[in-house]
């Protein structure tokens, strides 16, 4: 699915963030994924709060030297992976 | 140079032997732990902080039935306290609406029911008790609680024409995960083998029937399913790979590489009451093993999947070819094949029958 830019992101129950030598995870049932640079920055704005127009925003601030579209691509597509792996929901 | 050895990723956790269940194809080894033998409170504890200091990241409490142990509550708060992500895999016997808030409260974050079946009788045939109608009121509990859900169906030839009655039952569910887990053939399910494993046409007609869910499913719940090997062209990477990311603790406290590791003749296991739990995987000698590619023979050695499934179950190997590092028979490549082509040749020459009655079950007895 690819969601909607006024949605905002929330992990799903029994996904949370940790922590382990260091390395940022996402954890969730039967698996955790690291963490790291744009997916720690994608992630941890995954709060509710934030609508995925302003993750958006926020990282095409950070990661200026990359196309803004191309920014937006790959946050719309990774945001609709983790959906898929049932680790987000999304408030209308 | 040797390769360094990598971290534990999970601990397997099996808190007790004792459970209210009697499953025909339970994982648990023939030979049972008395409630005597098992760990302490504290005990316990030290395991998850020196698990989450050598890297695991998850703890799967199960047993036996976990929920057996009056201290359930307390552990959790323990594994999340040393800052393990924590599932509880159970039966939901014995559990009220109570406990259930006070697993969530002291930090559970995930829960995994198991179904015998989608239809109370037979549910019911296959644990050997009266556990399905609790089962229903559980996951009504948990509509109210904020946990991940999966739902666990092990599946054999008994059940395995119920897929869409319980792809049904996870639909009505607050699950975002349900697994089709076919059984395995170990323990009490390998003595149970002939009436358990489900014939090709079955099995054919439930790979097509999950491809066409998870699609349907997707966005709303994980499909997620385990072949039975003895159909499948290669090996499964059984554990991830021996001693390469799961560490299981027996509720007495031994640390085996897998579920099964105790049949295999000559093996030692450390314990964790005498030695921490980094020692034992780094340095014990069921861990080393077989980790690596030394121990491996032909054709495993030169096989190009060798790092995919690292020749598959150790375990495996021993109860089908009499030898723990052999190819798994299940391999195609295996010299062996021929042992599990037999098997399944006898089970799909049985005939059809309309009513075939309730077979001859050796069921999983309570331990002491």
């Amino acid at each position: 699915m690819t969601p909607e830019l006024s949605s905002r992101p929330h992990l799903a129950p029994g996904c949370r963030l940790g922590e382990n030598n260091q390395q940022r995870v996402l954890l969730m049932p039967e698996r955790a994924l690291r963490l790291n640079g744009p997916s720690l920055e994608i992630v941890s704005r995954c709060d509710g709060k934030h609508t995925v127009q302003e993750i958006v925003g926020e990282l095409q601030k950070i990661y200026s030297q990359a196309r803004p579209e191309k920014v937006e691509q790959d946050i719309l597509g990774y945001l609709g992976l983790l959906h898929d792996q049932r680790a987000l929901d999304f408030e209308l | 140079m040797e390769k360094p050895i990598s971290n534990p990723l999970a601990l397997i956790a099996e808190l007790t032997h004792r459970c209210p269940l009697h499953c025909v194809y339970c994982s648990n080894p023939l030979e049972l732990q008395a409630r005597g033998n098992e760990l302490s409170t504290e005990i316990w504890s030290r395991v998850f902080r020196e698990a989450a200091d050598s890297g695991v990241l998850q703890a799967d409490f199960t047993g036996g039935e976990p929920l057996a142990r009056p201290d359930l509550v307390e552990l959790v708060r323990a594994a999340r306290a040393a800052g393990l992500y924590v599932s509880l895999i159970t039966s939901g016997m014995p559990l009220d609406e109570g406990r259930l808030n006070a697993l969530v409260e002291a930090g559970l974050d995930h829960i995994q029911l198991s179904f015998q079946a989608a239809r109370e009788d037979l549910a019911n045939e296959i644990c050997g008790a009266k556990a399905y109608a609790q089962k229903l009121r559980v996951l009504d509990w948990l509509k109210r609680h904020r946990v991940a859900v999966t739902l666990n169906f092990v599946i054999h030839r008994s059940n395995i024409d119920q897929i869409e009655e319980m792809l049904a039952v996870a639909e009505s569910s607050s699950a975002t995960r349900v697994e089709f887990a076919n059984v395995q053939y170990y323990g009490w399910a390998s003595a149970n083998r002939e009436h358990l494993l489900p014939t090709r046409e079955q099995l054919t007609r439930s790979v097509e029937l999950l491809k066409r869910a998870e699609e349907r499913l997707r966005g709303k719940i994980r499909v997620e399913f385990v072949v039975p090997d003895y159909y499948a062209k290669f090996p499964k990477a059984c554990m991830g790979g021996w001693g390469r990311k799961l560490m299981l603790i027996t509720p007495s406290g031994d640390a085996l590489p897998c579920h099964a590791a105790q049949i295999i003749p000559g093996l030692k296991f450390e314990n964790v009451k005498e030695r921490g739990l980094r020692e034992i995987w780094e340095r014990s000698e069921a861990f080393q093993k077989f980790r690596g590619e030394d121990w491996m023979q032909e054709p495993c050695r030169s096989c190009d999947r060798r790092e995919l499934d690292f020749g598959g179950c150790r375990c495996q190997a021993f109860l089908l070819a009499g030898d723990a590092a052999a190819t798994d028979p299940v391999c195609s490549l295996s010299p062996q094949r021929a042992k599990v082509d037999a098997i399944l040749a006898e089970i799909n020459a049985l005939p059809p029958t309309e009513n075939p009655g309730k077979p001859a079950w050796l069921y999983r007895p309570n331990p002491a």
